[in-house]
């Protein structure tokens, strides 16, 4: 299939950007979207042109690194699906698909369609873990723990960090994901030692990145390549509060 | 030079704990006074800087991703193993190293392995106190399950998703320790050289992703946790960014690279669906219980599969293994899908593909069963072939997916540059061979949290604080300028081929002369052919962009053109190596019903390689492997 493609280019994050025209041409749908771009790529370098540059690593839909807006939707049209298993035969022969980055002020345009997603990173070192020092931890079953609160904490844990929540949120919110963190932890006895100090440090780095306000509309959860649940967003503003 | 493996004396039992209680230590207010760089932020990497950091010295930790929470570890599904014995199913600390042992054909270190299965408890009493949600049985206890034909069930598992799980969990190790300021993490940077004053390693030559500076760092001790290799086949399970830069040019700089023939090839892969395919998913091994296995009896017989009659079908695996059919070992099925595929028999696009089909087992069954234990496995096939696999059979492929070979450590992982620490995938110490399932993670996380903090005490404690180097010594401006060379080099070719179409054309050759099957006259073909790939590369690669900002084909650029020298080496390993064992198979070596033919006698050793030069053949050391606790044997799951 032939497709039209409509991407924003960005040298680095302090020139300006725009939308350039280009044209997929013999697209298989069998291709990831990801390989539809490889071959674009391709072209663009034999015609001596500057590549598109985005992020991508495991293509396997868990290291969370690919992060496309895809006709203005975070990952693309199908709902649990990451950019990387996305594939082609979602689209149609002679589409136009527009392709730009995770658009939030906390998350900077590094180039094309690579943005900066440290931030997630520095809410994390501000409290999303148990502080345990390795060695002489008690033997694992000397914890038992519900089923039941273990594999919701699983679902909980099952965040891969891609940002897609913050950037379909029209405010930037990352309440998702660092209420995905903080309901891991304090669903486990393990994390209930450090929960109040966690909670606030954490929602503390939150704000100091620049994220906005969660306003209960939950384009976050429509997004998430993971479905990870709103309901560990109540469960954050109790934990907020409980602090 | 001789290899010495300093395994240290007494039953194995006691080596380790013996061992604990003789190294030297480092007096906790002197440890601040050592900086220890480590490459990777993978389970291994991950762990070991946390770790580190935990024990006060100073860490500067380097990764390529946006995040060390994307290291490829990240991708492992099925579990890790662990001696616990919770199951009351007679597992033990001597099974799981027998087990390992046996599964890497006998081609692994004793007294390394009977450690891996020693510190195997703790590393799950550890990631539970961290917070990693494991699988629970309804009375709060964990859960395991049975992987990989043991016959206990050790394998502790959190849904699919085990490595995110535990990487998660080192990485908030790590992130604890970067918030307090005890590790500096540089993400999105690329160890491009290392650094070797006086034999010893004291640093490397880092570029930053971004800006493209290149940097120098110096450090008393170097820890590289950079993974495997199987990129250099282009086509594997491997994330894209996995590949050799870390570890080769360490071996150019005098680290011995041991058994880089050892790779895993998975037989459980979706296959290839056309040119454009940049790497391969593996699906679950355990899809070989239900589905069985087959292709047309006619060659190039494009029939939709429902309108071959039972008649017209060969069930290979159960013709010529009647006794194990379609569960018969891993590089048994490989081997066998990549006869009948080049017979022609092949299905699917390009004929790389064999059917697996669950038809008679939803008959017998019923497709809720079948959705009930595989449920989540046919819908990633479907959304990545576009066919629903209760409908029609899957299509399966061998892949690429570890690589057991890695730089030669001894019993401290420290490889024969003093100070040159490597660790999980990156070294060669563990695996022998072949992998078995849900052991990649256990050694990751055995040599980052619980071997290496302890073995690297004992040299930084031998060395002595303030002995860290400058940055303006001359070897580190030698290794800066020669990679500032390399990158200026590898822009101003302006030739008329992409990166991307060297790397494929490598990978084809090493799949096709050095993958799941190799001879003497593949090898030495392949040996003729990488060489001069390599020349083309350095006359003809067209590397857009310039150096400094961020330039995603240049990057590639220096890790395809570590690969066309890494591929060679890898051939020559697989020469040299005239027996069969585990992920090595020679058809010259084989027995009357297939299994690999190992030589015990002139085999049962490491082979390091020492670099001598682009081109020039390298020099060939052997480490003697010596089982004393354990009788080689025939390796059979008959």
């Amino acid at each position: 299939m032939d497709l039209k493609l409509k991407v924003w280019r960005q040298k680095n994050a302090k020139e300006k950007g725009k939308i350039v025209n280009y044209d997929a041409k013999g697209i298989s749908p069998d291709m990831s979207f990801l390989e539809m771009l490889d071959v674009v790529n391709e072209d663009l370098i034999v015609k001596g042109d500057d590549p598109i540059a985005f992020e991508h690593d495991c293509r396997e839909g868990i290291c969370g690194s690919c992060n496309i807006m895809i006709n203005g939707e975070a990952h693309g049209p199908l709902p649990g699906v990451t950019t990387c298993q996305l594939h082609m035969r979602s689209f149609k022969d002679g589409d136009t698909i527009y392709l730009e980055p995770w658009r939030a002020k906390a998350f900077p345009v590094v180039k094309d369609l690579v943005v900066d997603r440290s931030g997630f990173d520095r809410i994390i070192q501000a409290g999303g873990f148990v502080s345990v020092n390795t060695g002489g931890a008690p033997d694992a079953n000397a914890l038992p723990i519900p089923k039941k609160d273990a594999d919701v904490a699983m679902d909980a844990a099952t965040c891969i960090g891609c940002g897609a929540c913050v950037a379909s949120c029209k405010n930037a919110s990352a309440m998702l994901f660092v209420s995905a963190k903080i309901s891991h932890l304090a669903l486990l006895p393990q994390g209930q030692v450090e929960k109040k100090e966690r909670v606030k440090n954490m929602v503390n780095a939150m704000d100091k990145e620049g994220f906005g306000n969660c306003t209960n509309q939950y384009e976050c959860e429509a997004a998430c390549p993971k479905e990870i649940k709103r309901d560990f967003i109540r469960v954050l503003n109790k934990e907020y509060i409980l602090s | 030079m001789s290899l010495d493996s300093k395994i240290p004396s007494g039953p194995l039992e006691k080596k380790w704990d013996d061992y604990k209680s003789h190294i030297k230590l480092v007096n906790p207010a002197n440890k601040r006074k050592y900086t220890v760089i480590v490459i990777g932020t993978g389970l291994a990497g991950g762990s070991a800087s946390a770790t580190l950091a935990e024990l006060g010295y100073n860490v500067k930790t380097f990764c390529f991703q946006d995040s060390p929470r994307r290291a490829h570890s990240i991708a492992a599904q099925g579990g890790i193993n662990a001696a616990k014995n919770y199951q009351n199913d007679g597992d033990s600390v001597y099974r799981l190293f027998y087990d390992t042992i046996k599964g890497g054909d006998f081609r692994a270190r004793e007294a390394n392995v009977y450690r891996l299965a020693q510190v195997s408890a703790n590393i799950i009493d550890q990631c539970v106190a961290q917070g990693v949600p494991f699988a629970r049985e309804y009375g709060g206890h964990l859960d395991n399950r049975s992987f990989g034909g043991a016959q206990v069930s050790r394998t502790f598992y959190a849904k699919g998703q085990t490595g995110q799980q535990l990487l998660l969990g080192a990485y908030s190790a790590l992130s604890r320790q970067i918030g307090l300021g005890n590790v500096k993490m540089y993400p999105r940077t690329e160890m491009l050289d290392l650094v070797v004053i006086d034999g010893h390693a004291k640093g490397v030559v880092i570029r930053d992703l971004v800006t493209g500076q290149v940097s120098v760092h110096s450090a008393d001790a170097v820890v590289l946790a950079s993974g495997g290799y199987g990129n250099v086949f282009y086509l594997s399970t491997n994330a894209k960014g996995s590949n050799v830069t870390a570890t080769f040019r360490a071996y150019k700089k005098g680290a011995f690279f041991a058994n880089p023939c050892y790779t895993q090839i998975h037989p459980t892969c979706i296959p290839v669906s056309g040119d454009h395919q940049s790497k391969l998913t593996l699906m679950s091994e355990s899809l070989r219980n239900d589905g069985r296995i087959w292709v047309p009896k006619k060659q190039g017989d494009t029939r939709n599969p429902a309108d071959i009659p039972e008649s017209e079908r060969d069930y290979y695996l159960e013709r010529k293994y009647p006794s194990y059919g379609n569960l018969c070992p891993r590089d048994i099925a490989s081997r066998s899908a990549k006869e009948v595929c080049d017979a022609g028999f092949g299905v699917g696009p390009g004929g790389q593909g064999v059917y697996l089909d669950f038809s008679s087992a939803i008959k017998r069954l019923g497709e809720h069963t079948i959705a009930e234990r595989y449920g989540n496995l046919f819908q990633m096939y479907e959304q990545i072939t576009g066919e629903n696999p209760y409908k029609v059979p899957m299509r399966i492929y061998p892949a690429v997916h570890y690589t057991m070979g890695g730089l030669w450590v001894d019993y401290n992982l420290m490889s024969n540059l003093p100070g040159l620490f490597v660790i999980g995938e990156a070294n060669f110490s563990d695996h022998g061979a072949n992998r078995l399932g849900a052991s990649a993670l256990m050694q990751g996380l055995a040599d980052g949290y619980f071997v290496l903090p302890y073995t690297i005490g004992n040299y930084l404690a031998e060395v002595g604080f303030g002995k860290t180097p400058s940055t303006d010594h001359a070897e580190f401006k030698k290794a800066e300028t020669d990679a500032n060379s390399q990158i200026n080099k590898l822009l101003s070719i302006k030739g008329k081929r992409t990166v991307d179409s060297f790397h494929k054309e490598l990978g084809k050759i090493m799949w096709n002369n050095c993958g799941m099957a190799r001879d003497d006259k593949s090898l030495k073909e392949a040996l003729v052919k990488i060489p001069q790939i390599r020349e083309e590369f350095w006359q003809n690669v067209n590397v857009p962009g310039s150096g400094l900002e961020l330039n995603q084909s240049l990057e590639k650029a220096g890790r395809v053109a570590d690969f066309l020298e890494f591929g060679e080496l890898l051939c020559l390993d697989a020469l040299t190596r005239e027996e069969s064992c585990g992920g090595h198979f020679r058809t010259e070596h084989q027995m009357d019903d297939g299994e690999a033919k190992r030589d015990d006698e002139k085999f049962c050793h490491a082979t390091a390689w020492e670099w001598k030069g682009v081109g020039a053949k390298p020099t060939e050391h052997r480490e003697k492997l010596e089982f004393e606790n354990i009788k080689l044997a025939t390796r059979s799951y008959k």
